[in-house]
């Protein structure tokens, strides 16, 4: 491992663990206003939607809004089966299986 | 901390539960860290760097973005900068499991922080949301925590490994499954309509604000949709109480 290395670890490390741990850390000092716990719940499906998105519609950087994008057709089957089954298993399971599908197939 | 009652028993109960349902979820991880050892090994990073990255650093997605930058031979502050945005996200994790988590002592908080990942967090919220008294449920996290770390190291490690074995690992496709992953940790959570708004106006954002560098958009997004969310609820309260009235 080079010198270049170990700087980059260490600074990765450092905010990382910074950002998850801070709140944490100072937990007896914070207390949050009524509407910030309010909205706390909003927060998990708002970042994951957020990340999810983009990744299904540019999978690759680029706009691909049709039939024939993969991620698009295994999102839409993997989200049919989510509210159908409630499975998280089968969600996943599905989505896969209908990308490779349309991989093999189209 | 006062001696809260914690019988071993439910402690295991809890971890092992906990553990029990991350199973879907390290399929999801399976070959997203297969990937990220494939890429590692073919960017220019040593062996011994890929190997504590992902031990220590346990990030998924700013892994990824680090070995991109690597590989570009980017300056270094440039990828610890961003780093840190792409991972700011944690934060607004961490503020959710505050209320559940700040009774703990600080040998809990730690290691809980260092392994807090999107999907133990999205598998843990719901363990605390759920209206029991069980003092464990902490343990619950930590068999969550360890099973998404476990699973890490191993497929990034064989990713490592066979990474120049396996041709175009990257063009087989197989990064689907952080999205479909993600889709199935989202549908639990939309259970009410400003939670739907919610979700409908984070992902509108994440299209409009694609420009933004650093993934920043991520986080615009984040808070577009939570103020939509919050908007909603008042507007359902202030309704109810009109109706009483």
């Amino acid at each position: 491992m080079s010198a270049n290395e170990a700087w980059m670890l260490a600074g990765m490390v450092a905010v990382t663990f910074g950002i998850r741990y801070l709140l944490f850390g100072l937990a007896e000092r914070i207390r949050l206003a009524p509407w910030l716990s309010d909205s706390l719940k909003f927060i998990p499906p708002a970042v994951l939607t957020a990340i999810t998105l983009p990744a299904v519609l540019l999978p690759k950087g680029d706009w691909h809004l049709s039939l024939a994008n993969p991620y698009l057709v295994a999102a839409l089957l993997s989200l049919a089966a989510g509210i159908v089954t409630r499975n998280l298993l089968a969600t996943i399971a599905i989505g896969l299986a209908a990308f490779f599908a349309h991989r093999l197939f189209f | 901390m006062p001696p809260i009652n914690q019988p071993p028993d439910l402690r295991q109960h809890e971890f092992l539960s906990g553990m029990r349902d991350t199973l879907p979820l390290l399929l999801g991880a399976l070959p997203f860290g297969l990937i990220y050892g494939a890429v590692a090994a073919t960017s220019g990073l040593s062996f011994a760097a890929a190997i504590a990255m992902s031990a220590f650093v346990f990030a998924g997605s700013s892994q990824f973005i680090a070995i991109g930058l690597v590989a570009a031979q980017t300056p270094v502050a440039i990828i610890v900068l961003t780093t840190l945005i792409v991972n700011l996200r944690h934060m607004l994790y961490s503020a959710t499991l505050l209320p559940y988590l700040k009774h703990l002592p600080q040998r809990w908080r730690i290691p809980l922080a260092f392994w807090l990942t999107d999907e133990t967090f999205a598998v843990s919220v719901h363990r605390f949301q759920r209206n029991d008294s069980s003092p464990c449920k902490h343990w619950y996290q930590l068999g969550s925590s360890i099973a998404m770390y476990l699973n890490w190291q191993l497929w990034c490690f064989l990713g490592l490994v066979l990474g120049n074995r396996i041709p175009d690992a990257q063009s087989w496709g197989l990064d689907v499954a952080m999205p479909v992953t993600f889709i199935g940790m989202i549908i639990p959570f939309v259970k009410t309509l400003p939670v739907a708004l919610c979700v409908l106006t984070a992902g509108a954002a994440s299209l409009l604000t694609l420009a933004m560098p650093y993934k920043l958009g991520i986080l615009v997004s984040a808070f577009a949709g939570i103020a939509a969310g919050l908007m909603a609820q008042r507007l359902a309260r202030a309704k109810v109480e009109a109706i009483r009235q």
